[in-house]
């Protein structure tokens, strides 16, 4: 994955950091208090959500099971279209690929619809290292790219913004990429979007390569499908002679009618609409109708390895809706940053550590960045059972060892032998319930755990007592 | 090995011994709404509206002068035309008609006030706008660059309940843009504003026959 993040400290001590923070908290508070209302009352209005939620499980996880006959199908699909496929197994493949097919057409810039893929490979570095400058469009990207900071939230990457903020990185920096902002901008929305437009338009009318992502890809037609809202999409889409789509392998449905499914689950999960202002679907090129140049490049980058996860495989059922994030009390509190993955939140504990493997500080600590309450399951519009991955990639963890599973492995050796010892167990729960007045509140060399937790008081008797004068 | 190859084995090799996953059903509900073109008819233009989408109704010998006055009222003296328009549409309105052209630039069609086309279909539950590039809509970029659409939609035959039933009528061979109210953005504190870079301002013609 990127090198954007590498060097990030693992999840508490970056998490530390974002919760002592007041402005950013409060921002977030709002921001995913706001967003997970609407949400749920944009699912209320259809009656077959969970339906559609097993359906939309139900046709990924075939998709999955069948992905190298679906990615065969798809190929020949685009390329019937009149596209171009390409493979790449890894980042640094992608990079190359896409940086190539821009040089060949002798162009220094391109333009850029928000993709998670291309984040997650770092194409931008990768491109600006061959002298390629690639301008983001959607607003938030915008507002990330000109402060030169990282995405925190897959759908709002700029949500730990508030709009302060944002006319201070306006009024500063956009001169430097182009239009500068206008004199005397203020911090209302509508200004600031305004700011944007003027801004990005210049670049729209001129550009000639487009690079996307996108939300999914049809294995029947060779239909590629990009949701958005803002029209930049649209833009990047239709008007370049030449648009260059990265897109993870795991995007493929295999039909046209596997749409209606996503179509109504996607919207109403991310940004809690019945549908997102625009949708573009392409096949192939289309006469005298936008790009007359498509190419495909098909992203693996660790999604192999995750689909060879017997439990970890359903990560890749993700449709980045990020409904998961916005009702995560962890994420809630420590923001995306935290993160250390352009994946951030839930899904990203479950997807980065998988992608990237678990061998990092960073990864090794991201199943441990959840409460487990399940609230991300149940408002999963596929149904990835979230906490029953972050358990199986302790498990992981745990088996490769570290300094805090060394203790845990002890104590649970310990319990083990004592267990397998009825008059043992007996004994010392006796021995406990009758010293219980001189047992401290919090248990010393468990620091991190009791810091902030009281630890159970321990009853007046034991349960053999209890039960045996029950029985009396 | 080349990484196409390198792929596909791996994909092959993650799934050996993978137990079958069949598709599953599909039990979820093929629409909404009752089928009542009047009241699909309705929701459509609720649901158009809740978006910010400007909505009118008319029958088909009051769409000349609506157009006419939708044009004068926002002030536009030049008006995009796709080359399969009917003209009678337009018959009322003084505007200038400018015709996309092959060689058109995207900075020639950023200088045109409105456009004005017709659709694919309409879907009610979503309140969306479907185009898929036929005779009276034209290429993708003149219903883009524009801050000022107007769509035209026949009722009842171009009005669907659902996305399931759009769907089922749209041609996966065509380029396709579903379109939902105007241009918005909830980036700067999740607050909705209207246009960045879309049309501002999108207003729908409903032709009820």
């Amino acid at each position: 994955m990127s090198g954007t993040f590498v060097g990030m400290p693992a999840f508490p001590a970056a998490a530390r950091d974002a919760v002592h923070d007041p402005t950013l908290r409060a921002t977030l508070r709002h921001a995913t208090h706001t967003i997970r209302d609407k949400r749920a009352r944009a699912v209320a209005e259809l009656p077959d959500w969970q339906r559609l939620r097993e359906a939309g499980k139900r046709v990924k996880d075939h998709t999955l099971r069948h992905l190298d006959r679906y990615l065969l199908q798809l190929e020949e699909s685009v390329v019937l279209a009149g596209g171009t496929v390409h493979w790449a197994a890894d980042a640094d493949e992608a990079n190359r690929i896409v940086a190539d097919l821009v040089k060949a057409t002798g162009e220094r810039e391109v333009v850029k619809v928000k993709s998670m893929a291309t984040q997650e490979i770092g194409l931008n570095e990768a491109l600006a290292a061959e002298g390629i400058t690639a301008y983001e469009t959607d607003l938030a990207e915008l507002i990330v790219q000109l402060g030169h900071d990282r995405p925190s939230h897959i759908l709002v990457p700029a949500i730990h913004r508030n709009r302060g903020e944002i006319r201070d990185i306006f009024r500063a920096e956009m001169g430097a990429w182009g239009r500068p902002a206008p004199d005397g901008l203020g911090d209302s929305p509508a200004e600031l979007a305004e700011a944007a437009r003027l801004h990005l338009r210049e670049k729209f009318l001129r550009a000639r390569v487009g690079v996307s992502g996108a939300n999914f890809m049809v294995a029947e037609t060779g239909t590629l499908v990009v949701l958005e809202s803002e029209g930049n999409g649209r833009m990047c889409l239709t008007l370049p002679e030449t648009l260059i789509s990265v897109v993870g392998i795991e995007k493929t449905v295999p039909t046209w009618r596997d749409l209606e499914i996503f179509l109504q689950t996607l919207p109403r999960s991310s940004t809690a609409e019945r549908m997102n202002p625009y949708t573009s679907m392409w096949t192939g090129t289309a006469d005298g109708d936008g790009p007359s140049v498509f190419h495909l490049v098909l992203l693996d980058n660790g999604r192999t390895d995750t689909l060879a996860d017997e439990v970890g495989r359903q990560a890749l059922r993700c449709i980045r809706c990020s409904a998961c994030l916005n009702v995560c009390p962890v994420y809630e509190r420590a923001g995306g940053h935290a993160y250390g993955s352009v994946y951030p939140g839930p899904i990203g504990a479950i997807l980065s550590p998988q992608l990237r493997g678990t061998t990092s500080e960073i990864d090794a600590s991201l199943p441990y960045a959840s409460s487990l309450c399940g609230a991300c399951y149940e408002v999963c519009p596929v149904a990835i059972d979230i906490p029953e991955v972050l358990v199986h990639l302790r498990e992981r963890v745990a088996r490769q060892g570290g300094p805090g599973h060394r203790v845990e492995k002890a104590a649970m050796k310990a319990a083990s032998w004592a267990m397998d010892r009825p008059a043992v167990l007996a004994a010392a729960e006796r021995a406990a319930t009758r010293t219980r007045r001189l047992h401290l509140a919090r248990l010393p060399g468990a620091g991190a755990w009791t810091a902030e937790r009281e630890l159970p008081r321990i009853p007046e008797k034991s349960f053999r007592d209890w039960w045996k004068e029950r029985e009396e | 090995m080349n990484s196409r190859d390198r792929v596909l084995a791996r994909i092959r090799s993650a799934l050996a011994g993978a137990p079958d996953a069949p598709a599953g059903p599909r039990d979820y509900l093929a629409a909404h709404v009752p089928d009542d073109p009047a009241a699909v008819l309705d929701l459509l233009h609720e649901n158009l509206a809740d978006y910010r989408a400007l909505v009118h109704r008319t029958d088909g010998a009051g769409l000349p002068g609506l157009l006419a006055r939708l044009l004068a009222a926002r002030g536009s003296a030049t008006v995009l035309v796709p080359p399969g328009l009917p003209p009678q549409w337009l018959a009322g309105t003084a505007a200038t008609r400018v015709a996309d052209r092959a060689h058109s630039t995207a900075a020639e069609l950023d200088e045109v006030d409105s456009v004005v086309t017709g659709c694919a279909l309409a879907i009610a539950e979503t309140g969306t706008i479907v185009l898929d590039g036929g005779p009276d809509q034209g290429r993708r970029r003149i219903t883009l660059i524009p801050d000022h659409h107007v769509c035209v939609v026949r009722a009842p035959e171009q009005i669907v309940a659902s996305v399931p039933q759009a769907m089922e009528r749209l041609d996966p061979g065509r380029p396709l843009t579903w379109i939902s109210g105007p241009s918005a953005t909830s980036d700067i504190e999740l607050d909705r504003v209207e246009g960045v870079h879309g049309p501002r301002t999108l207003e729908v013609v409903l032709v009820v026959s």
